[in-house]
């Protein structure tokens, strides 16, 4: 096995009281002292700092030197409007492929003269691969490797990071900014992967330390582990790539409608022109198959990723899976995400989870299990 | 008190055993949030796998110790999971049960060797 990598904040982690844990091929802190429920909590109830510095962060620098041109490229690698994204503005999208699978889910910012991206640790080699693949003509595509990543969270990540960072509270939800600071230039975005309202930022690796010290120093803002950070995303209703989406999940069974905009639908103006187009405008029309939904149980045994799911108490197939299932500390109950036939995918269908060999009722309910709270 | 390589510990009281999870199980664990008991006056044979026990992380079983009879549950375990980090060598105890051959109990290991088991 390949040695794991470690962030430059691995050193902190360490101090911290971190338990490290493998994770996308990185040495990563699943939980801090504190533990993933208080954690969880914190997070909802004032702030917590997330090292994401295990992202992949590539820049795309149109060669003409004209940012449409990197947006009209990167469109044709992704179902989402990029000519449409304002400059200071980023948006969530999705590399598909042939077949409208999807590759990977990423953010993407327009920063005036070029585009940056946020995609997955585990996807990053591939994704960039893909990029070089097809956009070199048009664009460099250039990995980010001496920068860290943080995610500051939660109610009072606005306070905490306006106490350091002029701006900051003047961004609204996706928003981004670049900006100097005591820490060099940051790279700044008003969004994050917790249903919070809060902030990604870019730090130089040789301040990220220090300016990861200055956030934690208030008595708002606790270190948190990836284990918290799963939670937080599953009940803010969110995907995790490779349990949730993958290349066998097309982006309307995965209800992710919201994130293609209508340029790129049948009839729009840049209508399709992306991998797996035919099958991914067609479903946008008529529907999938199958698709994502929350699933609530009615009793208090978490329905963990891999649970078959069941349309009736007795017989019959599986009608689907969960895909990540936990216990949700603020909704203080158990929560799923999984797949089901799209017979079965109505908000209030009574359906059942197969848990240790008995079939547990729960409910098909809209997400986010818990209300997001972003500063729009 | 005796300790099971299972990370359970087992006390004697009177004619029956309490049984629970050691400290150092909680602590691996995590935080627990669910609870699920066996039936009392469930005959059970060791090693069946009586209880389950859900962290914020994942499942796990609690095995039957010896052969026996579940008697007693804690059903204050199912209402409030947390008590199992809160107090698990006390009022975290998860069942009692009456086993066939006390002597086995010897079989187990005493404190200061599971101290040593759990390095």
């Amino acid at each position: 096995m390949a040695e794991l990598k470690r962030t430059c904040l691995y050193d902190l982690h360490v101090e911290l009281g971190a338990k490290m844990v493998p994770f996308a091929g990185y040495d990563m802190p699943v939980q801090y002292p504190l533990g993933v429920m208080k954690e969880h909590l914190h997070c909802r109830a004032a702030a917590g700092l997330f090292d994401v510095s295990h992202m992949g962060q590539v820049l795309l620098t149109p060669l003409d030197g004209d940012v449409a041109s990197a947006a009209a490229a990167l469109e044709t690698l992704v179902p989402q409007a990029i000519l449409g994204l304002k400059e200071g503005r980023q948006r969530y999208a999705l590399f598909t492929d042939a077949a409208g699978g999807i590759l990977d889910d990423l953010m993407v910012a327009n920063r005036g003269d070029h585009l940056f991206l946020v995609v997955n640790a585990a996807c990053k080699e591939a994704d960039i691969a893909h990029l070089r693949a097809h956009l070199s003509d048009r664009c460099r595509v250039e990995e980010i490797t001496d920068r860290a990543l943080l995610a500051l969270q939660g109610p009072a990540a606005e306070a905490a990071l306006s106490a350091l960072v002029p701006g900051a509270a003047e961004m609204t939800f996706m928003d981004v900014l670049v900006t100097d600071s005591d820490w060099g230039a940051l790279w700044i975005s008003r969004s994050g992967y917790t249903g919070e309202d809060g902030y990604e930022i870019s730090v130089p690796e040789a301040q990220a330390e220090a300016f990861a010290r200055a956030l934690l120093a208030g008595d708002t803002v606790e270190p948190i582990g990836l284990g918290a950070r799963d939670s937080l995303r599953l009940e803010a209703g969110l995907c995790l790539y490779g349990n949730d989406i993958d290349t066998t999940t097309s982006p309307v069974e995965a209800a992710l409608e919201w994130a293609i905009q209508k340029a790129r639908r049948t009839g729009g103006a840049r209508e399709g022109g992306f991998p797996g187009a035919a099958r991914v405008l067609d479903e946008l029309e008529t529907g999938a198959t199958r698709r994502r939904i929350g699933l609530l149980p009615d009793g208090r045994a978490p329905m963990r990723a891999g649970t078959e799911i069941f349309a009736a108490a007795e017989g019959g197939a599986p009608i689907g899976a969960v895909t990540s299932g936990a216990f949700g500390p603020s909704i203080e109950g158990p929560m799923s995400m999984g797949y089901v036939d799209i017979a079965h995918a109505a908000d209030g269908t009574e359906l059942f989870g197969e848990v240790r060999g008995k079939r547990l009722p729960a409910r098909v309910v809209p997400m986010p299990f818990r209300p997001s709270t972003y500063k729009r | 008190m005796k300790f099971t390589e299972e990370h359970e510990w087992l006390r004697p009281e009177g004619d029956l055993i309490v049984v629970g999870i050691t400290e150092h199980a909680s602590e691996q664990l995590g935080d627990v949030v669910f609870v699920e008991l066996p039936e009392a006056d469930t005959t059970v044979s060791k090693d069946d796998e009586v209880a389950v026990i859900e962290s914020v992380k994942a499942a796990s079983d609690i095995l039957a110790p010896l052969d026996g009879e579940i008697v007693e549950v804690n059903e204050a375990i199912v209402a409030n999971p947390g008590l199992v980090n809160e107090d698990p060598m006390g009022d975290a105890w998860f069942f009692k049960m009456k086993i066939e051959d006390p002597s086995a109990l010897d079989d187990f290991m005493d404190e200061g060797e599971y101290k040593d088991f759990i390095g």
